[in-house]
């Protein structure tokens, strides 16, 4: 098996008349953090979307551990191991913080009985470990709809973790979050990929967490792939350069 | 709050259904009608409430169950079978024994409650790919469809209806009978509810309720979900169909499928005792019901406009309902409460870097 846990090639994806994913390659390597960057509107989610399986793709193939993926749903990528949070923080409203993390336990090998399995114990520990591990614990019985926006997206972060994929895909994590929570974000998420060895995907626009993050990086302009490579020489390609700052 | 008190109200309620009856012997029936209506409002909150699908349909399980019990309880011991008992119009009366109608009555009542429940798996199929109002316009559809399915049926006696086989007692032992089995199938639907709320199938159609997309992109199984919710609900509403045409002692259309009064008021009593809990449906219930009786003894003519006026108060300054209130009044007897002891280290691990 390669080292390539997410392959993507020749992907298309158009709404209508906008070309929103032009002919995509690209790779996500196991154990590893990869970035995806670029300027607004420039196919980013959609990108996402195509791969969790949230649209179908107009061409091209998308590859998880080696198997072909663009066929199915959502759920069914979800179960193999493939998770992605939301750019708008998603979580269970008017839930508590506890409940949200119990429900978002993995559904791979769901059997039937577990639909009725009791909430106690094992799961619960671990909902309130990893509540810690993102430093919620002691908000754990608070109604999840009720607490800041920064606090939601580490609740969608811990209960992405809850869920053990192999891979998570992570859509701006930083975004809307202050500078000091943004330093713990980067200091987690790299201790879930080191601890927990999930292999991570983001897309962000701070250039510093980015950089700091991934140790490769995709750049995304008008629904194209424009660029890739580590993150220094990302840093002083001029298309990059130009695609962030100049006309577009 | 609940929590603490739960034993008092469970007592409550039990002397109140066991000695109800006894205490007050002509009110037998409306204490049966109430125990159906709890029943009705706990199913509905399945959907309804935790899961988030208004269903305006659920009656319809109440209808076809009623008819599924009439045609077992006749066919079994009738030879003529129900087409030949029902084209009589009434003027055949078999004489059952006391066994045979019993074993007919529960026969009837379990085949009902099958019957529904595998119709709402065929229903699913299709109902479950609409979602808010669609959902509720839907299932409304699908009730009105069934009602004027059954009309059109002969063999079930179409617009004429069918007379029950009679009750083999004194019209006293009749009313208890039909009381204790809707109190017995009231209590089984609670305390059913009240275990699988507390198990992940709880916790998954809350999920669904506040976001379906995110439960299905974290890999919740929606769909196996909604199948059970909406398959536990059509069981019981079938089985008390059933109960509930042999105490009306003669079915037809309008007394299957009540779309207007038993449709709605299972609504109605949710959104008083307040939605997606386990005891909201319970107080909204018996409120609406005590209401209900006493507008129509002492305000008749008025009736429709108190239980009107009612609706309105609760759907326009009350919507969170009675349970509702009482969370948002009182968080901390809920249990929701930030936990001061770790909340330091919690601030502490927020700011590393």
């Amino acid at each position: 098996m390669s080292d390539a846990i997410i392959s993507v090639s020749g992907v298309s994806k158009s709404y209508g008349g906008v070309r929103a994913n032009v002919d995509i390659n690209m790779e996500v390597k196991r154990g590893s953090i990869t970035g995806i960057i670029g300027p607004n509107g420039c196919g980013k989610t959609t990108l996402f979307n195509s791969i969790v399986g949230y649209h179908p793709i107009d061409n091209g193939s998308i590859k998880f551990n080696g198997d072909e993926i663009s066929a199915l749903r959502v759920g069914e990528i979800a179960r193999l191991g493939l998770l992605r949070t939301f750019q708008q923080t998603r979580i269970y409203g008017k839930m508590n913080c506890v409940d949200n993390m119990q429900i978002s336990v993995s559904h791979r090998a769901e059997a039937k009985s577990s639909i009725f399995a009791s909430r106690k114990g094992e799961i619960k520990d671990r909902a309130e470990h990893l509540l810690d591990f993102v430093g919620l614990y002691s908000k754990r019985n608070l109604i999840s709809g009720d607490l800041s926006f920064g606090q939601q997206k580490l609740l969608e972060f811990a209960m992405a973790l809850m869920n053990e994929p192999k891979v998570l895909l992570l859509d701006e994590p930083t975004a809307g979050i202050n500078p000091t929570l943004i330093n713990g974000l980067i200091d987690r998420l790299r201790r879930a990929n080191e601890e927990l060895g999930i292999t991570l995907c983001v897309i962000e626009h701070n250039m510093r967490v980015i950089m700091n993050l991934a140790s490769h990086i995709y750049c995304l302009s008008n629904g194209q792939m424009l660029a890739d490579g580590k993150p220094a020489s990302l840093q002083n390609d001029q298309r990059v350069i130009d695609a962030y700052l100049g006309g577009h | 709050m609940i929590r603490s008190n739960n034993f008092f109200i469970y007592g409550a309620l039990g002397l109140l259904g066991i000695f109800g009856p006894i205490v007050f012997p002509d009110y037998t029936l409306t204490i049966a009608y109430l125990w159906m209506m709890v029943l009705m409002a706990s199913t509905w909150d399945i959907l309804g409430g935790q899961m988030g699908y208004n269903s305006l349909g659920n009656i319809l399980f109440f209808g076809i169950g009623m008819y599924i019990s009439a045609i077992v309880q006749v066919s079994i011991f009738y030879e003529g079978g129900v087409g030949e008992y029902t084209s009589a119009m009434g003027s055949i009366k078999p004489e059952f024994t006391n066994s045979e109608y019993f074993i007919g009555l529960g026969l009837g009542i379990i085949c009902a409650g099958i019957v529904a429940l595998l119709l709402s798996i065929v229903f699913s199929s299709f109902m479950f790919g609409l979602r808010g109002p669609y959902f509720a316009i839907g299932s409304l559809g699908l009730a009105i469809a069934a009602a004027e399915i059954t009309i059109t049926i002969d063999y079930v006696g179409g617009a004429s209806g069918i007379s029950m086989p009679l009750f083999p007692g004194d019209i006293e032992f009749r009313s208890t009978f039909f009381y204790i089995l809707c109190f017995i199938m009231a209590t089984a639907a609670h305390f059913l509810l009240r275990w699988l709320y507390s198990t992940q199938f709880g916790l998954a159609i809350n999920a669904i309720r506040d976001d379906e997309d995110k439960a299905e992109a974290m890999g919740i199984p929606t769909l196996v979900y909604k199948r059970i919710g909406w398959g536990i609900a059509a069981f019981f509403m079938g089985c008390i169909g059933a109960v509930a045409g042999n105490m009306a002692g003669f079915i037809d259309k309008e007394v299957a499928y009540p779309i207007p009064t038993f449709g709605i008021f299972m609504v109605a009593m949710v959104l008083l005792g307040g939605k997606g809990t386990l005891w909201g449906p319970v107080l909204g219930a018996i409120i609406f019901h005590i209401i209900k009786e006493t507008t129509w003894t002492y305000l008749l003519n008025l009736q429709w406009v108190a239980l009107g006026l009612i609706l309105i108060i609760n759907i326009v300054y009350f919507q969170q309902g009675i349970m509702g209130w009482l969370q948002d009044k009182f968080p901390e007897r809920f249990g929701v409460v930030v936990d001061t002891e770790t909340l330091q280290s919690d601030q502490k691990s927020g700011e590393v870097s």
